[in-house]
């Protein structure tokens, strides 16, 4: 049953093998077709593998393929094994299929790149370690995938090093991420501690029997572990490193900065709701720091004039969502947007991609406009994109959003104030994605000349799959519709079985008919059609202020100077934490340096050695190197020794 | 008519000291290497008395061990002495000072 499943993650590193050993050897369609395929291949079989996995009756939905022992030492024991369960199936399918479409648009976007073979290793070496990352059946496997897709990040953001901004961005993105990286270790020991085991199913299942439900060490464990997911997932405060990511190609955004890698802090806390769920107050923390990071980084993103800059904000924003989903107990309406925001967001990257691609490489919004008559394709779909990351009903966002932001409302854990940040940042989401659709596709054209004759829409290899993903942009939410419409939530129907919740295993359908109650029913239309207007107000002011009246819109920036200089500045926290993180740590270390090490430990050596000559300077006259001398000594020592023998 | 042991023992007192007092003088590295001979030859002799007056075979013994080590002492010490002399070119000790500080 489902033998093939350890190929799903095997093949994209046999391809990064062949990519990666035979670098600079290969002609270019053979790195294509070798990057493409694998992931290609990987993408069939899970398919394979999840229809297989439907197939089995709900309550036995979970395949586990152990390949070999790992680490047997005494009662610390990892296997390197496979799970696939309902939201493994899930991810395999977002990473291989977002991840297939965005190999193949790289083929056309990379086409002129040097390092063409060395990129098509790394992105199959990060398939295959994020695949690793969410097929892994315990927490050291995980972290092992979580380590390599972190590697990959880097390699990738620092892709072209010879720009001192890209390397700087790819050490931060590393550094930051190895703070978060410490805390999710130190929660794996005290789970191990208390559990005695690292694999899933166990800990799961012997959660509620080895922790105190409320206790300090689960609220510890699952709040430290949720200090790797703010690494990885670039929440406050350790969000700082993906702006800075855009360094890296476009694509590579798209595919790690977007869809992929940034969301498994999200897809480990889901894998952790048993343990999440035991523990009210670090939920708490999550569905405060994911609301606070949610509106935070989209204030930020409605000044940034570098098209990837917004769309990297954004997805911080976005992200912040899906943590405050897990943080009212919402972990498979987190998973939901955590989908649905793969395909728009990494349609968003790959349309930005196509305009930077037409625009040689711009990525200033002041300077594009009027793209729409020249990039169709491009526009069209990042029309959808918008309009589905915006919410408007009938596109994907708008089901997981909705879903979100109820949950956030009517869950046991939720408040008013989550909703209404929720809210807000949905409006602010609507306003910045149209002030971008704006700025860059219609109005008057900004650039010069040159770039303007070049202008042209981008190949097929680069417009199929926006179109690919524009129309699972639009569809993918269909598969969890919201109750009140009517409608089944198969998605969250599908997660159930391993979403913990407050009635414990088995489903959340406890809460919800709780919360389907006739006056709930009408609560909750009435916020879906209150957010639905709002967000269509925001989009027509963004139009109104953008399109109409650009000259509103510099009038209310010169207004609100003081304001606008601290969002463009993104809050200053880069300077902040320059000053105050970053700065103490060189002046420690150049303390260290100076003075502990100059002055301290080098002064003890130096001073040995300095007593060791002063010594010899003493007593080298003993070494007079004349023969008769040293025997004038001897003779004496043999008088001196035998007059004692006699005498005594 | 018997000598004392005293005589052989003052004797061979007399020859030990002008040996030790040819070695701490003498810059000559032959005449030292003499001396030092000299002062083997002495204890050869101090122990051949002492053997003699208490009827003991013991002293032999030792004797041949001295002039055996004499003997290979006396080959391997001139032909250090004739090296040293082709590299330096002089036989006064106290111009061999290469390993003065």
């Amino acid at each position: 049953m489902a033998d093939y499943l350890y190929l799903i993650p095997l093949l994209p590193l046999i391809g990064f093998l062949i990519n990666g050993l035979l670098i600079g050897r290969l002609p270019k369609p053979v790195i294509s077709l070798v990057g493409c395929g694998s992931i290609g291949l990987s993408l069939v079989l899970s398919l394979f593998a999840f229809f297989e996995l439907r197939s089995l009756p709900e309550a036995s939905r979970l395949i586990e393929q152990v390949l070999f022992t790992w680490v047997p030492a005494g009662s610390f024991h990892v296997n390197i094994a496979y799970l696939l369960d309902p939201l493994s199936a899930v991810m395999i399918l977002v990473v291989t299929g977002v991840g297939f479409l965005i190999h193949v648009y790289s083929v056309g976007y990379m086409a002129h790149d040097p390092g063409y073979g060395r990129y098509f290793a790394y992105l199959n070496l990060f398939t295959f370690s994020m695949l690793t990352l969410v097929l892994a059946d315990n927490y050291l496997l995980m972290f092992v995938g979580w380590e390599g897709v972190g590697l990959c990040s880097y390699l990738l953001i620092g892709f072209w090093f010879e720009k001192q901004s890209a390397s700087d961005a790819g050490k931060k993105a590393f550094i930051v991420n190895r703070i978060g990286d410490f805390g999710f270790l130190l929660g794996m020991f005290i789970i191990f501690w208390q559990v005695g085991s690292l694999d899933f199913t166990v800990v799961m299942a012997s959660a509620p029997t080895a922790f105190v439900a409320g206790g300090g060490l689960i609220t510890a464990a699952c709040l430290l572990m949720f200090v790797g997911a703010t690494g990885k997932s670039a929440q406050i405060p350790l969000y700082v490193w993906l702006p800075d990511a855009m360094e890296g190609p476009t694509p590579v955004s798209a595919l790690i900065h977007a869809a992929t890698m940034v969301t498994a802090g999200v897809y480990m806390i889901a894998r952790s709701s048993a343990l999440f769920i035991m523990a009210p107050d670090a939920l708490m923390v999550v569905a405060i720091v994911g609301a606070a990071t949610a509106l935070f980084a989209a204030t930020i993103g409605l000044v940034q004039n570098d098209i990837k800059r917004v769309l990297a904000y954004s997805t911080v924003s976005q992200l912040g969502y899906m943590f405050l989903a897990c943080g009212v107990a919402a972990f498979s309406a987190g998973i939901f947007h955590l989908m649905t925001h793969a395909f728009f967001k990494a349609l968003l990257f790959l349309g930005a991609g196509s305009v930077i691609h037409a625009m040689s490489n711009e990525q200033d919004i002041r300077k594009m406009g009027g793209l729409k008559k020249h990039l169709p394709i491009t526009y069209w779909t990042f029309l959808l994109a918008c309009l589905a990351i915006a919410g408007i009903p009938g596109f994907s966002g708008f089901f997981s959003k909705d879903e979100i932001l109820w949950k956030a409302l009517s869950s046991n854990h939720g408040h008013l104030l989550l909703y209404v940040v929720g809210l807000v940042t949905a409006l602010l989401t609507a306003f910045y994605m149209f002030r971008l659709l704006y700025l860059t596709f219609h109005g008057n054209e900004r650039m010069d000349e040159h770039t303007k004759h070049h202008l042209h829409e981008s190949p097929k290899m680069m417009t199929v799959p926006l179109m690919v993903l524009a129309v699972l942009s639009v569809i993918g939410g269909y598969v969890g519709m919201p109750h009140v419409l009517g409608a089944t939530n198969y998605f969250e129907h599908w997660l159930a079985p391993i979403m913990a919740s407050e009635t414990g295993h088995g489903g959340e359908a406890a809460t919800d008919l709780h919360m389907s109650g006739a006056g709930n029913t009408t609560l909750e239309l009435g916020l879906m059609f209150l957010a639905v207007a709002l967000i269509v107000c925001a989009i027509l002011y963004a139009r109104h202020l953008y399109l109409n009246k650009p000259e509103i819109a510099t009038r209310l920036r010169e207004r609100f100077s003081g304001l606008h200089t601290v969002l463009y500045n993104k809050y200053f926290v880069d300077e902040i934490y320059g000053a105050v993180i970053v700065r103490p740590l060189i002046y420690g270390s150049v303390f260290l340096w100076k003075v502990v090490d100059v002055v301290m430990i080098d002064g003890l050596a130096n001073g040995f050695a300095r007593v060791g000559q002063d010594m010899a300077e003493l007593f080298k006259y003993a070494q007079s190197g004349r023969v008769r001398g040293y025997a004038t000594v001897f003779v004496a020592g043999v008088v001196v020794l035998v007059g004692y023998l006699v005498m005594r | 008519m018997t000598v004392p042991i005293s005589a052989y023992l003052t004797l061979a007192a007399v020859l030990f000291g002008i040996g030790t007092i040819g070695v701490l003088m003498s810059r000559n590295i032959i005449i030292l290497f003499m001396c030092i001979e000299l002062m083997l030859n002495s204890a050869n002799l101090a122990l051949i008395a002492f053997s003699r007056a208490l009827n003991m075979m013991d002293g032999h013994v030792m004797v041949f061990l001295v002039l055996t080590v004499a003997a290979a002492e006396a080959a391997v010490g001139l032909a250090m002495i004739i090296t040293i002399f082709r590299n330096r070119e002089t036989i006064n000790i106290d111009r061999y000072s290469m390993m003065k500080w």
